[in-house]
């Protein structure tokens, strides 16, 4: 169903799959505030094709460097290189068409029917008065089949549920077209089928529309069992692997093992003890 | 479709209560016979009439409508940057500011508050001073910004400003003369019959500008409805967005403000009413939604303040309220 729906598809298979060009690359990256430094010389880089999720204990710094990825902030040092280009030298425009975000904050507007915000995620591509032209509504469309959500297409986007919501502003990120999607704890404040959910539809559009998806969350469990990558943010440094790789490494038990965790590296799993 | 049907009713009611607004007052004018006097011609019969219609109810009705549309489309535009529907010129304390603006000039100028015997260039010094004022009430609104996301913190800070600015004015009023301080809140009632044919034109550019400006913001506003960080994802300058902004509304709300005195609520009221029938968030219909409806409220107000006859005029700020209060409420409580 992914491929027939997919016009653009084709198109970043043949063209971009296997070229290092497209991987976000992240040279001796620092982090942090005018005030404080958060992270320094972060050397890592995203491919597409991947979904790759950030873990990291509250407050170690994945909002501060998914905010510097998201170009909210700018980086204390280092560069972050897209399409072999640093994105500090790129425009707002050209950003907008390079690097989507769905944040956890969620828009409290009224009156917006669930399409009128997919598409939002047209703006970048239309002209002055923001209307929309016959292609960027096929891509609306299609967005929102890719996110599952066509059935509430007229429904007002405020009536929505938390879950209903995110996927909402999920198909605003595919109808911008970025070859990059960035997510703040997009499983956050959802149940639980609705998180698996979530992560299984991110981890489907990453591998089969090749894009580079990475997004910060708590949910260890559901991370291990469906990323392709893992970045383990610890104080001050970044640990990369595949989820068994650093599972044979031990690398996940230093991460989950507290009082009452032990983390079984055969299972991938954790068990609490009371 | 719908909202075309309704952009349309509007147009027409507009023009309706236009005319309705040159035929009633303390006289009846014929319908036909005040188009006729509008478009050039005389009535044979009533030559006072053509003085009538061209010296004073045709500027007091384009001056209610302009006004009108301004204030509404500063509501909008507050609403949408401060994302808070009780965002509003008059509820934020921005006409607050104009007024101090204007009452420091007035007092400068020899203590008398009366905007009629000013020249031209004086005039332009009290919207230039009302400008400033409401520009500083905005940089400080922007300022709080990050607070005012939360409603009642927005009511209060409003509430704040406007108090603050009133104790200096009533210092001012301390010491201007007896007729500066009646005249002062003659003005403080709201009047749309004090902008004369001769400054027309410059009240009409005035406002033209500022609306010109809001109307090329409909992109990037219905970016910033999402909030900062999405319309920054979506290619939008949100800084370069918020200066326009805040000029545009700035010199709406000063114009009207020094012009026609501070007219309370309905910049506020009309934008909930344009969104609850127009039914959408996008601006670029909203905006003319809300600019026709504004226009279309006002000319109701001027009309059902100068029908009453015998010579004296309602003030407009008797009326506003009774319009722009149902429809705060309504939005509280439709919150909860």
């Amino acid at each position: 169903m992914l491929a027939s729906a997919l016009p653009w598809r084709s198109r970043l298979e043949t063209k971009f799959q296997f070229s290092t060009v497209n991987q976000m690359l992240l040279q001796h990256l620092t982090t942090g505030y005018s005030s404080r430094v958060v992270t320094t010389d972060i050397n890592a880089s995203l491919v597409p094709g991947e979904l790759t999720s950030l873990l990291g204990s509250n407050g170690v710094g994945k909002s501060t460097l998914l905010r510097t990825l998201c170009t909210f902030l700018p980086p204390l040092g280092g560069e972050i290189i897209l399409q072999g280009k640093s994105v500090s030298s790129l425009s707002s425009v050209e950003l907008s068409k390079l690097i989507g975000v769905v944040l956890t904050e969620r828009p409290d507007v009224q009156n917006m029917t669930v399409r009128d915000m997919v598409s939002m995620g047209r703006s970048p591509y239309t002209g002055f008065w923001g209307r929309l032209t016959e292609e960027d509504n096929r891509y609306v469309t299609e967005a929102m089949q890719l996110a599952g959500i066509t059935s509430l297409e007229k429904r007002m986007f405020s009536t929505l549920s938390d879950g209903e919501r995110q996927k909402v502003m999920i198909a605003k990120v595919l109808a911008q077209q970025t070859p990059v999607i960035l997510l703040d704890e997009p499983t956050a404040f959802l149940d639980f089928p609705s998180k698996v959910e979530m992560m299984r539809l991110l981890r489907r559009l990453a591998h089969e529309m090749q894009k580079i998806i990475f997004l910060s969350t708590h949910d260890v469990e559901m991370a291990l069992q469906l990323s392709d990558r893992l970045w383990i943010m610890h104080p001050g440094e970044v640990v990369i692997g595949k989820p068994a790789e650093l599972s044979k490494s031990g690398e996940l038990s230093r991460f989950i093992q507290a009082d009452g965790i032990r983390f079984d590296p055969d299972l991938m799993s954790y068990r609490i003890t009371v | 479709m719908r909202q075309s049907a309704i952009i349309i009713a509007l147009i027409v009611v507009m023009l309706l209560l236009g005319v309705a607004n040159l035929i009633w007052g303390s006289l009846r004018i014929p319908a036909a016979d005040a188009v006729q006097i509008l478009l050039g011609g005389q009535v044979e019969a009533h030559p006072q009439w053509t003085f009538i219609i061209r010296e004073s109810r045709f500027p007091q009705m384009l001056t209610a409508l302009l006004c009108g549309m301004s204030l509404s489309t500063c509501g909008l535009m507050l609403q949408t940057l401060f994302r808070n529907p009780l965002a509003g010129p008059s509820i934020l304390g921005i006409d607050a500011g104009a007024n101090l603006g204007v009452a420091l000039v007035m007092l400068l100028m020899g203590g008398t508050i009366t905007l009629g015997s000013l020249s031209v260039s004086g005039y332009l010094l009290v919207i230039v001073a009302a400008m400033l004022g409401a520009l500083c009430i905005m940089l400080l609104l922007l300022l709080l910004s990050s607070v005012l996301r939360n409603q009642v913190m927005l009511l209060i800070t409003g509430v704040i400003i406007s108090y603050v600015t009133g104790s200096i004015i009533s210092l001012l009023n301390y010491s201007a003369t007896e007729e500066g301080v009646h005249n002062y809140i003659v003005w403080g009632m709201g009047n749309f019959s004090g902008v004369s044919l001769d400054r027309l034109p410059l009240y009409c550019i005035l406002l033209a500008i500022g609306m010109i400006g809001a109307v090329l913001l409909v992109k990037p506003l219905d970016a910033i409805l999402l909030g900062e960080r999405y319309a920054t994802n979506l290619g939008v300058n949100v800084h370069k967005t918020r200066n326009w902004l805040l000029l545009c509304t700035g010199l709406l709300t000063a114009t009207t403000t020094a012009f026609c005195g501070p007219i309370s609520f309905l910049g506020l009221a009309v934008p909930h009413i344009a969104r609850m029938t127009l039914r959408t968030s996008q601006h670029r219909i909203l905006l003319p939604g809300t600019m026709l409806m504004g226009a279309c409220l006002t000319l109701l107000c001027n009309l059902l303040c100068n029908v009453p006859s015998s010579g004296s005029i309602i003030p407009v700020n008797v009326l506003t309220p009774l319009i722009g209060a149902p429809v705060i409420l309504y939005v509280i409580l439709k919150k909860h």
